[in-house]
């Protein structure tokens, strides 16, 4: 057996660069997703289903080109909010919960080439979800997005994964994945009421709406809206995706670097 | 244990670390350098997964100061001459073996080549496996294989063959002591004896999250070996006396009795009478494994657990005691 004959010491030792140890990592966890189509399958037909029963069917809805779009623009942060949440909140909650992770972590690698390829990871897959749903609002409804549109709320769809994706890691890190999945959900759906992706703010009564306005999903909505249709919301829900995408971060990075694997008592 | 290298391996100084109220390490300091085989024995609980987590940067002392070839093992860079191995049941179960290894390999500057690696652990025909269809026997030896891919200096194996028969077994045996022939430090825990004494040179015995002995295999195997020969003296002042007892390795006073661990108990015993030594309420107790252990934290309650108390003898009773029941 030989060995490399370089001086034990750490100067000797080059570590791997950090862009090969992104892509390994981007390429084991894809694989290991992917292996289980089952999960990627789901999280791709929830939007486009929730498209085709109750937008589809509704006439004053799916017959008009702007209220259409806007829609489906609602359910595309609804899917971007929960592939986020679900991917890096359970997700993580369950790594850390896996043997394996401790070992990962004990590689001379860091957490940065890992977290990369969770990122990674969940966009693609989170892109993956959205083109069912998108389809659904092309064929079925009046919904249009012509191509520059299309371009844009692909920006739009990345930049609104940023602050869930933060949010999900600051839950997953932050607890075991049984709570992590309660948490998830009792965290989703009233954000995604309260921030209008299942019925448009202007049904909402007057107070709801002042809440609403304060919420990372309704500042969201209103920057995909304002991509795919052109319709201006409130006018300060750049500022207050921006200071909620401030807040995760800081709790995602003081989940992380509290973290030391699963605890037991 | 002279240092082959101006940086040891690892080092822990100080070195304590609690869990809510529980104490898994307590004041420990240790030095491992390279070329060394140190086996680490302990009973469960006993602080030694602790202890291989705060080398490998797992988790980080709550006092104390904890180094991996000079720098701290939380930092990523420090790990790079580190080679740990998964849980057997923590290998990633879509994932197949060869992948598992390029990926594991990927991390260090000169991995091993795969090929050579499965080659070595008898895993080439299973590459294409998804390592969840593996047996326990097999996901053992692909996780001792991940330990070394990366030529580690330092490697950290934490019971690496529980529950293997005996084949097995000897197959990683072969593995582990081959690889440190090339010069690495090999940790290697467990709590079975034979396992320790089939491989290590050091050994350090921990329990209670406390180094209780560090020294190479064969005075560690005549410690365990030992008896305590226990008695109330007549006179405190004689315990001067009994001091160079024959194999004697330990004594220690409480509760007015006096006990001496010893490598022969019959010698030490012929010699306490031999001496005139005026004593009372003699005993002698086997000391396996784990009471050795117990023997070395110096816990009174403790020894208590299973003793076989052989005889109890007068003052000028016969002069060799058997020690009954063994």
């Amino acid at each position: 057996m030989s060995v490399a004959s370089t001086t034990s010491t750490l100067a000797g030792a080059r570590p791997v660069p950090f862009l090969r140890l992104a892509a390994i990592h981007v390429r084991a966890q894809f694989l290991e997703t992917v292996r289980v189509p089952v999960a990627v399958i789901s999280s791709a037909l929830f939007p486009a289903l929730a498209a085709f029963f109750f937008v589809v069917p509704n006439e004053a809805v799916a017959a008009d080109p702007v209220v259409a779009t806007q829609a489906i623009a609602q359910l595309a942060v609804f899917a971007v909010m929960s592939a986020c949440l679900f991917t890096h909140g359970t997700g993580v909650a369950d790594d850390r919960g896996q043997p394996f992770d401790g070992f990962v972590r004990t590689l001379p690698a860091g957490a940065a080439p890992r977290l990369v390829g969770r990122v990674v990871n969940g966009l693609a897959f989170t892109t993956i979800s959205l083109v069912p749903l998108t389809l659904v609002g092309v064929l079925f409804t009046d919904a249009t997005l012509p191509l520059w549109r299309l371009a844009a709320a692909i920006g739009a769809v990345l930049a609104i994964a940023v602050p869930f994706t933060l949010l999900g890691l600051a839950i997953g890190y932050s607890m075991s994945s049984k709570a992590a999945i309660a948490v998830v959900q009792v965290v989703l759906f009233p954000l995604a009421f309260a921030g209008g992706l299942f019925l448009p703010p202007n049904m909402f009564p007057g107070w709801l709406d002042a809440v609403s306005s304060g919420l990372p999903s309704r500042a969201a909505r209103e920057v995909m809206v304002l991509v795919t249709t052109g319709q201006a919301g409130y006018g300060y829900a750049v500022p207050v995706f921006l200071a909620w995408t401030a807040v995760f971060a800081v709790m995602a990075v003081m989940a992380y670097r509290n973290d030391e694997g699963r605890r037991f008592r | 244990m002279t240092a082959r290298n101006a940086t040891p391996a690892a080092t822990l100084e100080g070195v304590t670390r609690t869990f809510d109220a529980v104490t898994a390490l307590d004041d420990v300091t240790l030095t491992l350098e390279e070329g060394q085989l140190i086996g680490m024995l302990g009973p469960n609980g006993a602080g030694k997964s602790t202890l291989l987590s705060l080398i490998s940067g797992l988790r980080r002392p709550t006092r104390g100061t904890v180094r991996l070839f000079g720098g701290d093992p939380r930092d990523a860079a420090s790990r790079i001459l580190l080679g740990t191995t998964p849980q057997e049941t923590g290998l990633p179960a879509t994932l197949k073996v060869r992948e598992v290894v390029d990926f594991v390999g990927a991390h260090y500057p000169a991995p091993m080549p795969t090929g050579e690696l499965m080659e070595m652990f008898g895993l080439t025909d299973l590459a294409s496996r998804q390592t969840g269809g593996l047996s326990g026997g097999q996901k053992r030896r692909l996780a001792v294989a991940l330990a070394i891919v990366g030529r580690p200096r330092i490697v950290l194996l934490d019971e690496p063959t529980t529950g293997l028969d005996v084949d097995a077994r000897r197959i990683l045996w072969d593995a582990v002591r081959g690889y440190h022939a090339s010069g690495a430090c090999v940790v290697v825990t467990s709590h079975y004896l034979e396992e320790i004494e089939a491989l290590a040179q050091r050994v350090v015995v921990i329990d209670g999250g406390r180094v209780l002995a560090d020294d190479d295999l064969p005075a560690i195997l005549a410690r365990v070996g030992a008896r305590h020969v226990r008695l109330t003296l007549g006179d405190p002042a004689d315990v001067d006396r009994l001091r160079d007892l024959p194999g004697a390795v330990d004594l220690t006073q409480a509760d007015g009795r006096t006990s001496i661990l010893t490598s022969d108990s019959d010698a030490a015993v012929r010699e306490i009478v031999g001496r005139g030594v005026a004593f009372s309420g003699l005993e002698v107790r086997g000391a396996s494994l784990e009471e050795a252990f117990l023997a070395m934290t110096e816990r009174e309650a403790a020894s208590t657990s299973s003793p076989v108390p052989a005889a109890s003898v007068a003052v000028t009773a016969v002069p060799a005691v058997n020690e009954g029941a063994h």
